[in-house]
């Protein structure tokens, strides 16, 4: 199967948990479908889904919770 | 002429070349954050220098014409596609009546100025159509674009061509790494020590999230140290307290010492904080263009410096006004 990449919308910080306190909202192994939510990036006050376009099984995160990321940098790497 | 907007983007809002002559009443500039950039793409449509556009942050939105429409997209490099097909940017391309204009993720720089030729008809509110969404004055309903919005646009003024385009040594969008803001040292300069002036220059900060039209602020520089004073009467114990005064545009203020944060053109025009000084007006269109996290030094100049580089802008945006006329 060919691996697709999440990439991001926005340059800013990025999050995996919609708050500290709750678990993440995708993690190795999940699937994910058209439109899901798979984390948030911070900037200007602001906090910004970061959706799924394609739908697959999440093989592996590229940056970290809290990671600076630039507009375009893959974040999430999916199977099938 | 009209279009709508089907995805607004980030914080998509109009703006033209702004609102002075009412900050003394706490009313700001407000404006392109990138005037120089907004000038070249309404030239390039064929539009006054000050016609409305619309100032595009980090993620662009998606437009739908519902008439045929010169555009041009300048300032930060941000992809635009007509129909899903790639255009130039920095180079004047027809949107015809039901084509959607939509945008590439952000390929350098932060903001990029989308230009209609007849401009955006908004209502005039004290002398401009830009947009003051703090006070929820001027531009589309005082506010940035939401899904749904119809926006008037005017009759094009002149007529110019499809593919008409800016010379490249006349597009100002890259910056040095680290970009270099250039300062004058101001009235509350003393109120820190020489070792913190010295470091204040000599320390990479980096944007900071947060930074956004009110004011740019910098993190991951050393804390500024203050000179110890007796507080002035109504200063407050804080040693980044002063006696409420006057914020001039581009001052750098620094609460606490330990962040420092640009006024930009929605910014407010008094208060509480000392300031290091100012931003050199040269360079205030270079702090539109700073992503989040990208690193900046100060540099500090004098007065005679300023103006020179006040000139030599001058002088740029005359040779994009003669290029284009």
């Amino acid at each position: 199967m060919a691996s697709k990449q999440i990439v991001s919308p926005l340059p800013g910080t990025f999050y995996r948990k919609p708050a500290p306190d709750q678990p993440p909202f995708k993690e190795v192994g999940d699937t994910v479908a058209v439109g899901d939510v798979v984390g948030i990036v911070e900037v200007m006050k602001s906090f910004n889904q970061v959706v799924a376009e394609e739908a697959g099984t999440v093989t592996a995160f590229l940056v970290d919770d809290e990671d600076a990321v630039m507009p375009g940098q893959p974040l999430v790497e999916l199977d099938g | 002429m009209a279009f709508e907007v089907k995805k607004p983007g980030l914080a998509t809002t109009v703006q033209d070349l702004g609102r002075p002559g009412y900050y003394h009443l706490g009313i700001p500039l407000s404006g392109a954050m990138d005037q120089e950039a907004l000038i070249a793409a309404n030239l390039l449509v064929g539009n006054d220098a000050g016609a409305a556009g619309l100032e595009l942050v980090f993620m662009g939105p998606e437009l739908v014409f519902r008439d045929d429409a010169l555009v041009a997209v300048t300032g930060a490099e941000l992809p635009p596609k007509v129909d899903g097909a790639p255009q130039p940017t920095w180079t004047t391309f027809t949107v015809k009546a039901g084509q959607t204009l939509s945008f590439d993720y952000l390929r350098k720089g932060a903001r990029a100025y989308l230009a209609i030729a007849g401009g955006i008809d908004v209502p005039v509110v004290l002398g401009s159509r830009s947009t003051y969404a703090l006070g929820a004055l001027g531009g589309f309903q005082g506010r940035k674009l939401a899904a749904g919005d119809v926006l008037p646009v005017g009759a094009p003024q002149r007529q110019v061509p499809a593919g008409r385009s800016l010379h490249v040594s006349l597009r100002r969008n890259g910056l040095e790494d680290p970009a270099v803001l250039r300062m004058l040292p101001g009235l509350y300069w003393h109120r820190i020590t020489e070792a913190a002036q010295g470091g204040f220059f000599a320390d990479t900060w980096k944007v900071a999230p947060e930074a956004d039209r009110i004011g740019y602020r910098f993190k991951g520089g050393n804390p500024l140290e203050f000179v110890p004073r007796e507080p002035p009467f109504g200063a407050g114990s804080d040693p980044s307290n002063i006696v409420d005064a006057c914020y001039p545009y581009g001052s750098i203020q620094v609460p606490g010492g330990t962040e420092p944060i640009v006024l930009h053109r929605d910014a407010v025009s008094g208060g509480g904080y000392f300031m290091l000084g100012t931003v050199i007006s040269a360079d205030m269109d270079l702090i539109a263009q700073l992503q989040p996290h990208k690193p900046v030094k100060f540099v500090p100049v004098e007065m005679e410096e300023a103006l020179e580089a006040r000139a030599e802008r001058k002088a740029e945006i005359d040779k994009i006004k003669a290029a284009l006329a």
